[in-house]
């Protein structure tokens, strides 16, 4: 699965270079926030579910711009995919992330998942299976902050922050300020003999 | 009659000399004997021994010959440098008449590896309620000297008493499996901090001692002889220094196991370890090893006993007790009492040999090496080391706790009566 | 972890904590309308009992299954193993069915190690009970409990239980939950004591990770948690105590003793009780006694053993939560 792709240590800071800096990403969470307001009439039923650990960040930061524009309280949450996950037997079992729903639900809401970088596919895969335990959106929309393609499966997104060409012997690396100390979106080389 | 020159063996771990086997007995001993018209072994320095005497070995021979045989378990007698060994009376039916102990004499005769002398019951099904025929095997071909109800302890005071009385009329001996059998109801180990943690029922030392102390005061009492097999505990070793020092006569017995290993090796439930009385601890060990070496402990009798893999190969309450012990019970000693410097050769001999054959009156065994006596020898190859290997073993079982460690000693020949029935670590 | 979970005494305070992590979000699974998740799909375990012990294989069925594994129910009773079939035949049998893991129940201490190490199956082994010696899930699920009560489900993320004293009360010697608490409640930092007439009390215990103590009165205010244990009606005939009556009055958790706690600390019971022995009708029925709770916490633990044994292509390492990377 994409959040798998590349191993962890893989690119250092120094050997790769920045595509979005903190202002860029600010930028575009408002214009997601823009488009999510306009595509659904208002917003007045979106619930925000961010995909752990970045997604959730970035789905809490949509939801106050959300509540800037709207002047109404939005709900967000969080949706841990681990258990949903096609590659499980790939890997040893991970500590499993929160999963947050609000208090309401989700029966009847438009759902917009909240990823960092959209990959293969696989996550949203596993992100679809994960609502369908929790309830019956009336729809599910896609927000992601870049998409690199190289998609495995038929899936795209309703929001995207950056489209970001990539070769698969690049890695993405998305840092938040509130787990990495800032924000910044990086492009950088596979380690080589990976 | 054909004649044997072991050249060069180093009698009793002494100096190196040559002994002369002529048919059945030592023709001569001294140096540079002639060799004319012998078989030479060149002994190279290797160490003679008197033949060994086992005064505690379960053959299994009638009713669990999947386990050992007669046959199998004098075989592996004879590789473990034994000439002869005393056969436990709890087969199936008990050696418990003279039928019966007959039938196990004659067996051992006919194979011709070892001596095999029976013991007799003390109580007629090893049920401790009422005295087997002690005299009429005594009588038989058999001439069944040592009665014990092994296995089981003749637990009933009365019952021990009155067997203790009975033997005193043809000098024989009660041989006390020690075990309050109360104290060690579901008892799967030796009590104490492992056994907590593991969760397995205790076997409390106390269940040994007390039963020691009993029977060292009833033999003092009725002025009868007693024997305590497989002795394990320090606090056992206190008590028959006691009744030692007391004049009481008292003999024991310790296993080659108990000088070794401890109670530790339970923690991987591997039933190899299970045996009974229980592996105990360190401190036991080394009590064990101290009192052996100071005489209190008289002799060391292997409590060989033979299961067979399935018996073994479960879990732990499942299991049967016990190990063989025949084939590496000198490895064992040199290990834990020679290598150690707790004893010297002279001293394995008599705590294998001399002592054993006596307390048994095993006749022609536990000889000195010396001109005119039965030609029972075992020689070993005391610089050899290595580890232990089960599959090669002569015994029908493989129950070793030993497996795959090393250990010194190596019996090479072994003689009964002058015949060989172990060359270069072969059996004839 | 390791690829077995087969005593509590094997658990680092990681391999605790993460266990106790994983369970706290196991149990919100069960909040949902479907308390499913698809994550053990395809694979097979058998809950393989030699004892009878409806609670403890319901406890793990119910995990297996919300876990959608395909579950093999194997009970000694009327089986092959009563007409003498061995331990390892039987396993054997299994793993030749294709089996994942073996959930283990079984009378005699040690079997399900032997199981594990003696090269008969490949499968991973779970403890669900052996003898007198080991119930690690138990102690888990109590862990669990406790964690939940005195910290909370959320704050006691990534937390021990370091400074919490429990006391843990009854038949400690033929208890296989006393040894596996001892073990983990000591890795997790408590403080144990454990009370119990010095009949029932092994040789050996001075040894162990605890204070002990003959004495409950003065043990339960400077108690967080008190775990009662069931003391069986048949260990008064093998003289470990005089009476049924005197046994209560000595070491039984009354209205009166439970007054004497601390207002926070919660009574535990690993069940079956044994009402009117050990414990009183008042007391079994409080507010303050989490059985109900524990068993219920027994299936969120069960899953995340479960999971973290057989979730991935090898057990659980003890994570850091590393940056992810896309």
């Amino acid at each position: 699965m994409d959040k798998q792709q590349d191993p962890p240590s893989d690119a250092q800071p120094g050997d790769a270079r920045a595509v979005l800096e903190a202002p860029d990403i600010a930028r575009v969470l408002t214009r997601i926030a823009h488009e999510i307001v306009e595509r659904a009439k208002g917003a007045d039923d979106v619930v925000l579910l961010g995909i752990p650990t970045r997604g959730v960040f970035l789905a809490q930061r949509l939801a106050a711009k959300l509540e800037q524009i709207t002047e109404r309280k939005v709900p967000v949450g969080s949706l841990d995919i681990t258990m949903y996950r096609d590659d499980l037997r790939m890997h040893p079992p991970r500590a499993l992330a929160r999963t947050d729903i609000p208090g309401d639900g989700i029966d009847g809401r438009l759902v917009v998942l909240v990823d960092d970088v959209l990959f293969s596919g696989r996550t949203i895969r596993a992100a679809l299976d994960a609502l369908n335990d929790i309830g019956r959106p009336r729809a599910v929309q896609l927000a992601v902050l870049v998409d690199r393609g190289h998609r495995e499966l038929p899936i795209r997104a309703d929001y995207v922050g950056k489209n970001l060409p990539t070769s698969l012997r690049e890695t993405v690396k998305v840092l938040l300020a509130e787990e990495d100390g800032r924000d910044t979106v990086l492009l950088g080389a596979k380690r080589t003999g990976q | 009659m054909s004649k044997t020159l072991i050249r060069g063996a180093k009698v009793l771990g002494g100096e190196a000399q040559d002994v002369l086997i002529d048919g059945e007995t030592i023709a001569e001993t001294g140096t540079g004997l002639s060799a004319e018209g012998a078989e030479v072994v060149e002994a190279d320095g290797r160490v003679l021994l008197p033949g060994l005497v086992d005064l505690h070995t379960h053959l299994r021979e009638p009713g669990r010959e999947d386990s050992e045989t007669v046959l199998t378990g004098t075989r592996a007698a004879a590789a473990g440098g034994y000439t002869s060994v005393f056969a436990m009376a709890n087969t199936f039916p008990v050696a418990d008449t003279a039928g019966v102990v007959e039938q196990v004499w004659r067996l051992g005769k006919e194979h011709g590896y070892c001596d095999v002398q029976p013991i007799g019951a003390v109580t007629v099904g090893l049920e401790g309620r009422k005295l087997a025929e002690l005299g009429a095997m005594h009588e038989s071909a058999a001439q069944v000297t040592v009665f014990s109800d092994d296995g089981k302890c003749v637990h009933d005071a009365v019952i021990m008493r009155r067997a203790l009385e009975y033997v005193k009329a043809f000098g024989g001996v009660i041989a006390q499996h020690a075990q309050e059998p109360r104290l060690t109801e579901g008892a799967q180990m030796n009590e104490g901090v492992v056994s907590a943690e593991l969760g397995l029922g205790g076997w409390p030392a106390v269940a040994e001692e007390s039963i020691i102390a009993r029977d060292v005061l009833l033999a003092d009492h009725v002025g009868s002889r007693v024997h305590i097999c497989h002795l394990s505990t320090a606090g056992s070793v206190e008590i028959v220094r006691w009744a030692k020092s007391r004049g009481i006569d008292v003999t024991a017995e310790v296993t080659p196991h108990h000088l070794l290993l401890t109670d530790e090796l339970v923690r991987t439930y591997n039933p190899v370890y299970k045996v009974n009385p229980p592996l105990r601890t360190e401190r036991d060990v080394m009590a064990l090893r101290e009192a052996l070496a100071d005489g209190t402990i008289d002799i060391v009798a292997t409590d060989h006993a033979p299961h067979p893999h399935e018996d073994k190969d479960c879990e732990w309450a499942a299991a049967a007790m016990g190990m063989v012990g025949l084939e590496t019970a000198l490895s064992v000693v040199q290990e834990t009492m020679v290598d150690t410097g707790l004893l010297d050769w002279a001293g394995v001999a008599e705590r294998m040999s001399f002592t054993p054959a006596r307390i048994g009156r095993a006749e022609g065994h536990g000889r000195p090496v010396s001109a005119g006596e039965p030609a029972n020898l075992t020689l070993v190859d005391t610089a050899y080391r290595g580890p232990v290997d089960p599959a090669g073993f002569a015994s029908r079982s493989r129950n070793t706790p030993y497996e795959g460690r090393e250990l010194p000693g190596r019996v090479t020949h072994t003689w009964l009566r002058g015949k060989a029935t172990l060359v270069d670590g072969k059996l004839t | 972890m390791q690829r077995h979970l087969i005593s509590a005494a094997d658990l680092t305070r990681d391999d605790a904590v993460l266990i106790l992590d994983t369970a706290e979000e196991m149990a919100r699974v069960a909040d949902r309308p479907i308390k499913k998740l698809p994550t053990l799909r395809g694979r097979t375990v058998v809950n393989l009992f030699f004892e009878d012990s409806t609670r403890t294989r319901i406890s793990f069925e119910a995990a297996e299954k919300r876990l959608s594994a395909d579950v093999i129910n194997f009970s000694a009773k009327g089986s092959s193993v009563s007409k003498g079939e061995s331990l390892k035949d039987t396993a054997q049998t299994l793993e030749a069915m294709g089996v994942d893991a073996v959930v283990i129940r079984h009378g005699a201490s040690g079997a399900p190690y032997r199981l594990a190490t003696s090269g008969w199956i490949d499968a991973h082994v779970i403890n669900a009970g052996d003898g007198t010696h080991q119930h690690p899930t138990q102690a888990l699920l109590d862990a669990f409990t406790m964690r939940r009560r005195l910290i909370g489900p959320d704050a006691g993320i990534g937390q021990d239980l370091s400074g919490r004293r429990i006391t843990i009360v009854g038949d400690v010697l033929h208890s296989r939950v006393a040894r596996s608490n001892v073990d983990l409640l000591h890795t997790l930092g408590a403080e144990v004591t454990l009370v119990a007439p010095p009949t029932l009390l092994p040789v050996g215990v001075d040894t162990w990770p605890c204070e002990v103590s003959y004495d409950l009165d003065s043990t339960l205010p400077k108690s967080d948690a008190v775990m009662m244990l069931r003391v069986q009606r048949e260990r008064m005939n093998a003289a470990f105590f005089p009476t049924e009556r005197e046994y209560s009055r000595r070491y039984g958790l009354d209205g009166d003793r439970m007054a004497r706690m601390p207002e926070h600390a919660v009574v535990m019971h690993p069940g079956p009780m044994v009402r009117g022995m050990e414990i009183t009708a008042e007391v079994a029925d409080s507010p303050r006694c989490t059985v109900t709770e524990q068993v219920t916490n027994g299936v969120s633990i069960r899953m995340a053993v479960l999971y973290l044994l057989l979730g991935g292509n090898e057990p659980a390492v003890t994570p850091a939560r590393t940056t992810e990377e896309k």
